[in-house]
Order: C-alpha cells, then structure tokens, then sequence
C-alpha cells in the first residue's frame, strides 16, 4: 500500500495491512512536524505532490526494499496539504520474520523518500515561507 | 508536437500556473524545453536551483528527447518526509 492523501494518516490502517501470520515483527516509523527548524519558529507545513510519479516512487521503494531484506509487506502513506505542528507527515509499516529486517527497510525508506519522491514541503513560520531544500524563499515581513 | 508541463512548489509559483500545453519542435529535448519555457516565464530561472527531469512519471536525463503527448516535469529539489 502505498499513497499520498490529504487526510490525517491512521497508523493503524498501515499496521494492519503489513501484518502477516508468519511475520515476528512490524516496525514502523512517523515522521512528525516539528515547532522549529534552524533557529525559526515554526508555524505549520505545507507539503505539495506530483501524486501520480509520488507513489509510483513510493512503490519502487517498497520494491527495492524488498531485494534488499527479506520481508513481507510494506506500506508507506504521505500526506500532501497543510499539516499541523505534531500531526504525522509520513508514516511507514513493514513486516518480516525477524526484527533486523523490519528495521533496516524501515530506515531505507524514510532515507529514499527524502531524496527521489517528488514531494515538496513549504515550512511557514513567523516572518515568512520558505520552500525546504530551495534555500529560496521570501520573507514577508523582512526584518 | 505538443507536450504537457506541470509545475510544482517553487516552479509552480514562479511560473504562476500548475499546467501548461507547449509546442515545441518534433525531437526537442528536455533542455530545449526547459529553455524555451525560461523565455516564456522568465522567473523560472532560480539562482542555484538543481532540477531532476520527469517524462510520464519516471525519472529522465536533461537529454532525452520527447515525444508527442509526454507529460513533463522539472522537478526542484524535493523535500518530502
């Protein structure tokens, strides 16, 4: 399973989709909007996608995971659209016999995502917007 | 031939449209393109930006030539997770 959405993301939906009989563990992970980023105040994120090429990513992903480790199943949901500060921004499931597998995709996909899946985030925080990874944005009110 | 352009975050914003219908010349590449679509919308031009290229949703080289129809997308920096 693998999409982006502009809902609040349910961890539960991802862990019950990876779950399998014969697997020993599911590790997951939650990637959360944080109140600062390099010295700003961070007032909430802005993510944008290219949805169609964003998933198709997203599954290459889970499929690279899979020659790599032996696991059963993987899910990956990334929201698109304002998120608030708290609320979860990418959440990842995978299940596997053992432990190390489950970890290891885990850590693979979170990095993966952060460098070929076209989605963007805009962070607005007092006195400006900027796009992450740009370096490019305005300030509104410069000081 | 014609070819489809979106744009997104930076470059949406800079060109002032998600979408454009462009004709180019049969055989164009993507940096042909790209240059032509800097003429059209001269903000597009970031300092320092680095662009990856997508024709129909997979990743391209800046020459890969385009065909009738393509979907194409110049792609900032991304910044997911």
């Amino acid at each position: 399973m693998f999409q982006v959405t502009n809902q609040p993301i349910e961890l539960d939906k991802l862990v019950r989709f990876v779950i399998d009989p014969e697997a020993g563990a599911v590790a997951t992970f939650i990637g959360t909007t944080r109140n600062n980023n390099e010295g700003r105040k961070v007032i909430a994120l802005d993510y944008e996608g290219y949805a169609e090429m964003a998933e198709k990513e997203l599954r290459r992903i889970g499929e690279d995971a899979k020659t790599k480790w032996p696991i059963f199943r993987m899910a990956i949901t990334h929201r698109l659209g304002p998120v608030q500060i708290g609320e979860a921004s990418v959440i990842i499931a995978v299940s596997s016999a053992h432990r190390d597998a489950a970890f290891a995709a885990c850590r693979f996909a979170i990095e993966e995502i952060k460098k070929t899946v076209p989605i963007w985030k805009k962070e607005v925080f007092e006195g400006g917007e900027v796009w992450i990874g740009t370096q490019t944005g305005q300030r509104l009110n410069p000081s | 031939m014609k070819v489809r352009v979106k744009f997104f975050a930076i470059l949406r914003e800079r060109a002032g449209t998600s979408e454009v219908a462009k004709d180019i010349a049969e055989g164009s590449t993507v940096a042909e393109l790209w240059r032509q679509l800097q003429k059209d919308y001269p903000k597009l031009d970031v300092p320092g930006i680095r662009l990856l290229y997508a024709v129909n949703q997979d990743y391209v080289t800046v020459d890969h030539q385009l065909k009738d129809q393509d979907e194409v997308v110049f792609i900032p920096p991304v910044s997911g997770g």
